[in-house]
């Protein structure tokens, strides 16, 4: 058997539908810092959509599913903050009075990660061998900031990236309207804050948007291109893993030019 | 103050539209937030003085009986008296029995949101007695018969412009005939004319930010002084409070106060902070013959023990509408009850009911921000999604919107299923999407698509490409 951290890679169901390329960006990364990378089929959404809409019942069946599909690993690995935060968080929560499976939640909520963070803080990862030229503003998406307290990590492994120029977006750690099932709830109250969101991103000058959610990405992205501003908007794991020459989220995929 | 929870969407939509309201609420939005900021860094045990002030209201809510009746029987030593209402109906009753014992016919207030809750304006009116707002805010909001939008600034909602236009049509009958633009002098003129409605008033009604067991005191903090004109001046000073404003002691108070201007307008401390202990003694040079405490209650004690307790460890500081970019967006009124913003989604549930509120605890990304600067610590996300869980067990949603999530969960239930619809889903989505990378309109999607384009993806899925590129074998099924 190959030595290392033993990781279950939980891809997240957008990273699935969306765009693969971050899942394999994140199987790079953590095999470069020396981990061993399974991904468990069993696997398909941490049942946030559920939990958040009251329906409690589909989501503690969806959470009994991934406990399942992640026992025995030494380490869970999401590339997003908001469904580490659900595995993490939320999901002892969820079996407060069921000791057996509150254990096992607990248990998983252990060893479970956000990508970046995990590279930095477990694995210890100081640098990348990547680059990017250009100028990079970082928006901090709401879970993994304030339920998982990742700022500094992503920032610390960006200035690595040999090209690459980090600017601060003004406001980051405002939310950007996304909210999951919020933004087709109430569109209206959506837009308004995506606005907001995408005249800070344009104002800080930066040629590239990074965060670590798809969500929070789709949603900026989506109002962005709605705006006809050019920036392109990536997961911060693709830049990191040394792709950021595939084209941007939202660009076309056939002319594979890049907007850089 | 009459409820429009229901509405809450439309409500919002009209806000957005609102060309004042987005001035006046961009100008709040940069105030509030970068006071707050720069007052909680000048004080490093900011943090642990949260911890302090959140353990003496747990302590006092684990405790509430007891600490109540030791500040009833404090205040009938100082000469005062307790009156205990259970409902909005019964305050609003027993105001009035006490401000007819002194044949009132006017009556000042300084701010009290549980004036608001219990509507107490409109009644006063109904019965011949004319009450009169004394903090420039509620004054502006009662010259445009509106309700606050802001537990702490009452108009918030309004801009400068507005508030000229208001003084003008409300005081040319004090001869008051020039439109004044500047802040000041507007602020001059509303005191002006409010000096003589304190000497005229027949009582003063006041709220209160804590009501202290060991002394029996009630306390305000105004950045105006109007409240020390509204309850010294009359012969009757009434307070209005509920009864979670409780604490134990002076010393406890005072460690509340230090976290509550700080989160509140980012002042160290407010500019008046007002103890009132009993009526007028011999000794004292001014102060009312008369001081009655109502207390209301209003289901707040049904909440100990559930799910909402900690909601009311709430000191009214406002700082998590200040901070929630939903509120910024759509404003106080939107929210149609007394409390907006996050501490609203999880009051007004409770006081208005879940079928008119549901709206209100839904209507959030659970960005979090609210708790993050909650000085009192409170879950407001856990307890805004304890409504929706009580939201979707009642049925109270429309049903697609039900469905919708039951439909997927039933699909993400079942791996092997779900693999294949979102390899055929990212499949069409991905060939037909792929000449631009975007759509501009998708069925089934008009919530996404009417302000913002949806990305396509890329083709395949993950978990199919992982298998094909060999990968995948061996892993467990």
């Amino acid at each position: 058997m190959p030595k290392g951290r033993r990781v279950g890679l939980f891809v997240t169901c957008l990273v699935d539908l969306y765009r693969p390329q971050i899942g394999f960006a994140a199987v790079k990364l953590l095999e470069e810092a020396g981990c061993r990378v399974e991904v468990p089929r069993l696997q398909t959404c941490c049942g946030q959509p559920a939990y958040n809409s009251g329906d409690r019942a589909d989501a503690t069946a969806i959470a009994r599913q991934v406990i399942a599909a992640f026992q025995g690993f030494d380490y869970v690995v999401a590339p997003s903050g908001s469904c580490t935060g659900m595995l993490k968080v939320h999901y002892p929560a969820l079996f407060a009075g069921d000791a057996a499976m509150l254990e096992a939640a607990e248990d998983l909520s252990r060893r479970t990660f956000e990508l970046i963070s995990f590279l930095t803080d477990v694995c210890g990862l100081e640098a990348v061998e990547a680059t990017y030229p250009g100028l990079v503003t970082y928006h901090d998406s709401c879970s993994g900031l304030r339920e998982l307290g990742v700022k500094a990590q992503p920032r610390h492994l960006l200035q690595t990236v040999a090209g690459l120029s980090l600017t601060e977006l003004p406001g980051a750690e405002t939310c950007c309207g996304f909210g999951g099932t919020f933004c087709v709830k109430y569109p209206a109250i959506s837009e308004e804050m995506t606005q907001k969101k995408a005249a800070d991103i344009v104002a800080s000058g930066a040629d590239t948007l990074l965060a670590g959610d798809l969500g929070c990405l789709l949603n900026m992205a989506g109002r962005l291109s709605r705006n006809g501003a050019r920036v392109a908007v990536r997961h911060v794991a693709e830049v990191l893993a040394d792709q950021g020459g595939e084209p941007a989220i939202g660009e076309p995929a056939a002319k594979k030019k890049s907007r850089r | 103050m009459q409820v429009s929870s229901h509405d809450f969407k439309a409500r919002a939509d009209k806000a957005l539209h609102d060309p004042n309201l987005r001035q006046a609420l961009s100008a709040m939005e940069k105030g509030f937030v970068s006071k707050r900021q720069a007052a909680v860094r000048d004080l490093p045990e900011f943090d642990a003085l949260r911890d302090r002030a959140v353990e003496i209201k747990n302590h006092v809510l684990e405790n509430l009986d007891h600490y109540l009746e030791r500040f009833e029987t404090q205040v009938l030593a100082q000469g005062g008296k307790v009156h205990w209402c259970a409902s909005p109906k019964e305050a609003r009753e027993t105001i009035l029995a006490l401000l007819r014992t002194v044949e009132a016919r006017t009556c000042t207030k300084g701010k009290s949101m549980i004036a608001e809750e219990i509507a107490l304006n409109p009644f006063l009116a109904a019965n011949g007695i004319e009450p009169v707002e004394t903090d420039l805010g509620e004054y502006i909001i009662q010259l445009a018969d509106e309700p606050p939008s802001h537990i702490i600034g009452p108009a918030v909602h309004k801009t400068k412009d507005q508030i000229s236009d208001l003084f003008l049509e409300h005081h040319q009958k004090y001869g008051r005939t020039a439109r004044q633009t500047d802040p000041q002098a507007l602020v001059n003129e509303a005191r002006e004319i409010l000096r003589q409605k304190y000497i005229d008033a027949d009582a003063g009604i006041t709220g209160a930010n804590f009501l202290i067991a060991e002394t029996g005191s009630t306390v305000i903090v105004t950045n105006e002084g109007n409240g020390d004109l509204t309850q010294m001046l009359p012969r009757m000073h009434i307070v209005i409070a509920s009864l979670e404003k409780i604490v134990p002691t002076i010393e406890d108070a005072c460690t509340i106060l230090r976290v509550l201007a700080r989160s509140a307008t980012g002042q160290e401390f407010s500019a008046y902070t007002t103890f009132s202990t009993g009526p007028k003694r011999e000794a004292d040079l001014d102060g009312p013959a008369a001081f009655h405490v109502v207390l209301l209650d209003n289901g707040r004690s049904a909440m100990i023990g559930t799910e909402l307790q900690e909601a009311l460890r709430c000191i009214r500081c406002g700082a998590c509408m200040n901070h929630c970019p939903v509120y910024q967006a759509v404003g106080g009124h939107a929210y149609g009850w007394v409390y907006p913003g996050p501490i609203g989604a999880v009051l007004d549930p409770h006081f208005v009911g879940l079928e008119e509120a549901r709206h209100l605890p839904s209507a959030s990304t659970f960005c979090g921000r609210c708790e993050q600067v909650c000085p009192m610590r409170i879950p407001l996300p856990k307890i805004m999604r304890y409504w929706r869980q009580q939201a979707f067990e009642r049925k109270l949603a429309p049903p697609p919107e039900r469905m919708a999530v039951q439909l997927w969960a039933w699909l993400v239930r079942r791996p092997a299923l779900y693999h294949f619809a979102t390899r055929i889903a990212a499949y069409l989505l991905g060939r037909f999407g792929a000449e631009r990378g975007y759509f501009r309109r998708l069925p089934l999607a008009g919530g996404w698509t009417r302000g913002r384009d949806m990305p396509a993806p890329s083709g395949r899925t993950f978990h199919d490409l992982w298998r094909t590129s060999g990968r995948g074998r061996g892993e467990a099924e």
